[in-house]
């Protein structure tokens, strides 16, 4: 079934799709259309699902991990300030090992308050636990939400999925829906093997001691690396299964080139019709697209990026102090080639708080990149006014 | 009598965000008479907001302000009166701002009784974000997030700022800006914890939804709700359902005030030495 739906609805119908039991939420601007949405999706009766509006982000999450803890798949939405407060849980969904879905729409940090997109909001929760998939259209948010909670339970960790505010949240696209049934024989029910159950009673959130707290996150750590993995299996299933396959990285008219953009979020389809312009006119340029954070495809992209000329990383947020976060990542994973393989690596800051990041911009980008000194690449802010 | 407002607004900051009729431009009428009426200087002054169409408040006007995050207001204004006591503090918030994600700050003011005052800004609804239901969407009322009636039992927030030891609680409305200057000035004068709640009109979210669009028909609505609350005391609890009474709630001198409990502590302490 093809419908016109926006990013955020795209969540909701995904969320459906998925058969999500429990949604717990709190309204936050740019997110609020997706917790709307589901509420129709269920008072249409499309959705048997459970709706808990609670007083704050905290509780919302905290309702989902009740709720997961008790064995239903659980599913929630949030964005900036709301994604800030669940700080707390989100660390407790994913060391409590429960596969908890949320779809976090990326909006600027406050003060200087803005509603616009930047992924400022979810980089700073890199290290709670969770896998991070960043989208690029709406069908990618619609199909994400599903491949997230295949995913999630196979490794029993949460995912986020992320889509940036208004240009994604609130825009409209022609997206396809999986026909339900083809869905549930992708994703079957959820079937936790541990769960608040009074037959076979379990505590959940004991205290540990220092004897064994180190192991907890040794498996947090290999449960990470198996998520590798389960998500290239994810997408090779639903690719399989509905025609449509992201990769958690994807290369575009990479081949043979030099010069590499990398990019993560909607800055990649305006990227791609520079990347085309400027191959056009014979520069040797491609693209990166990263769409996942956590776990890091640190081989992936090693392999992708060894021997090329340059790559420039554009960063729609920014670790103050020290740089944009994509940039750090991809440094630190290409540290370990052989210095002849190792390409300099370019940090370019766009776009935070919403600014419009525009062909002509991501042009300077890719010519500034052929000639910039190589020392002089820690980092460059695009756009900046005097 | 000359009006007193521009020396309280920053007036290069309107034309305002509010929608035309929003009852919170009474309530900052309200409050910018209230402090004329006592003379307060702008420099003496601190307004603290969190986030809401409410706490948009402090961006107008000229004093000390300070737009936080949401719901926790009373929390940074009891930063600010720590660091400056001799300065006015008033804190302006929604009810989703106070009641629902703030709450808990709510009645932990309430109970330490530091001499602020809270000015609620009850307008039933999340207005900000799309007309969620809030604490205090009645029971039955239609919001985005209750399409089909609201079956949440709200909160009686003068009640609860009662329970929980605020030493001033009134309520007032929109329908009567008078009387509203008169309870906000009595809390602002008042040295301990004054809450204020302040019945109000959010026609664009709350009565879209419920058959009450027009801010008139909405500001005379809630006017008919309420009850002054000396005839509140004759009524029975049959007749007072679905009626807010309106006035001063509860006011009570002896109950010691935050601040100065904190200079007595600390002065016991060095006696001690
Ligand atoms: C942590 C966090 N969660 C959610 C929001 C989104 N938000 C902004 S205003 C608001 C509610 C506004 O309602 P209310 O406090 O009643 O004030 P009103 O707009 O009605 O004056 C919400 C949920 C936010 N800014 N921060
Ligand atoms: S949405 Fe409601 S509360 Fe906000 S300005 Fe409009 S009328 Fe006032």
């Amino acid at each position: 079934m093809q419908k016109v739906l926006t990013g955020n609805q795209s969540a909701a119908w995904g969320a459906m799709c998925a058969k999500a039991q429990v949604v717990s939420a709190y309204p936050i601007t740019p997110q609020t259309t997706i917790i709307e949405e589901l509420a129709d999706i269920v008072a249409k009766g499309l959705l048997d699902a459970k709706f808990i509006k609670v007083e704050s982000e905290h509780s919302a999450m905290a309702g989902c991990i009740g709720a997961q803890a008790a064995g239903a798949r659980t599913f929630t939405a949030t964005s900036s300030q709301g994604l800030a407060l669940m700080h707390e849980l989100l660390h407790w969904a994913a060391l409590a090992r429960l596969p908890v879905v949320m779809a976090n729409v990326n909006r600027a940090m406050a003060p200087g308050w803005s509603i616009w997109t930047d992924q400022n909001d979810s980089l700073a929760q890199r290290d709670t636990g969770w896998l991070q998939f960043y989208c690029e259209s709406n069908q990618e948010v619609l199909d994400t939400t599903i491949q997230a909670y295949k995913i999630a339970e196979a490794v029993n960790l949460p995912v986020m999925l992320i889509l940036d505010a208004f240009f994604l949240s609130h825009t409209y696209e022609a997206v396809d829906i999986p026909g339900q049934e083809a869905t549930s024989k992708y994703l079957p029910p959820y079937k936790p093997s541990i769960y608040l159950n009074v037959d076979d009673p379990h505590a959940f959130g004991g205290i540990v001691p220092q004897d064994i707290y180190m192991e907890f996150r040794y498996k947090m750590q290999l449960a990470m690396d198996e998520a590798l993995i389960a998500a290239d299996k994810a997408d090779d299933d639903f690719k399989a299964m509905f025609g449509r396959g992201y990769g958690v990285v994807e290369e575009y008219r990479l081949d043979g080139a030099d010069y590499v953009l990398v990019t993560s979020g909607t800055v990649t389809s305006t990227t791609r019709t520079v990347i085309d312009d400027l191959q056009e006119k014979g520069h040797s340029v491609g693209l990166l697209k990263m769409k996942m954070l956590r776990p890091f495809p640190a081989e992936k992209v090693r392999k992708i990026l060894s021997g090329r000329k340059r790559v420039a990383v554009l960063d729609r947020n920014i670790s103050v102090g020290m740089g944009g976060v994509w940039s750090q990542e991809i440094r630190s994973v290409m540290y370990h080639l052989p210095e002849d393989q190792r390409p300099p690596i370019y940090d370019y800051i766009v776009g935070l708080g919403g600014r419009d990041v525009t062909p002509e911009f991501i042009e300077e980008i890719a010519l500034d990149l052929e000639k910039r000194p190589v020392k002089d690449c820690d980092q460059v802010w695009i756009g900046l006014k005097e | 009598m000359a009006a007193p407002y521009t020396k309280y607004l920053r007036m290069n900051r309107i034309p305002h965000m509010w929608c035309p009729g929003c009852g919170i431009g009474i309530i900052v009428k309200a409050l910018t008479r209230a402090f004329d009426a006592l003379e307060w200087s702008p420099d003496d002054l601190a307004l603290i907001s969190g986030i809401g169409c409410t706490s948009r408040a402090p961006g107008y006007m000229n004093m000390h302000t300070l737009h936080t995050t949401h719901g926790r207001a009373i929390s940074f204004a009891t930063g600010v009166k720590f660091a400056r006591p001799n300065k006015h503090v008033v804190v302006i918030s929604g009810d989703g701002d106070a009641s629902a994600i703030g709450g808990n700050h709510l009645i932990h003011a309430c109970r330490r009784n530091i001499d602020m005052t809270l000015v609620i800004v009850n307008n039933f609804i999340y207005g900000m974000t799309g007309g969620q239901y809030s604490p205090t969407t009645p029971v039955g009322a239609r919001a985005a997030t209750s399409p089909w009636g609201n079956i949440d039992i709200p909160f009686n927030i003068a009640e609860l700022a009662k329970g929980a030891g605020a030493s001033y609680v009134a309520r007032g409305h929109v329908g009567s800006g008078v009387q509203l200057e008169r309870l906000i000035r009595g809390g602002l004068d008042h040295k301990g914890f004054s809450v204020i709640e302040v019945l109000s009109n959010c026609h664009t979210q709350y009565g879209r939804r419920n058959r009450l669009a027009d801010p008139i028909d909405l500001i005379d609505h809630i006017a008919k709700s309420t009850v002054n609350i000396r005839k509140a005391a004759k009524m029975s609890d049959g007749d007072m359902e679905g009626k807010y009474f309106v006035g001063l709630i509860h006011k009570d001198e002896n109950r010691r005030e935050y601040c100065k409990g904190y200079e007595q502590v600390i002065e016991r302490a060095q006696m001690s030495k």
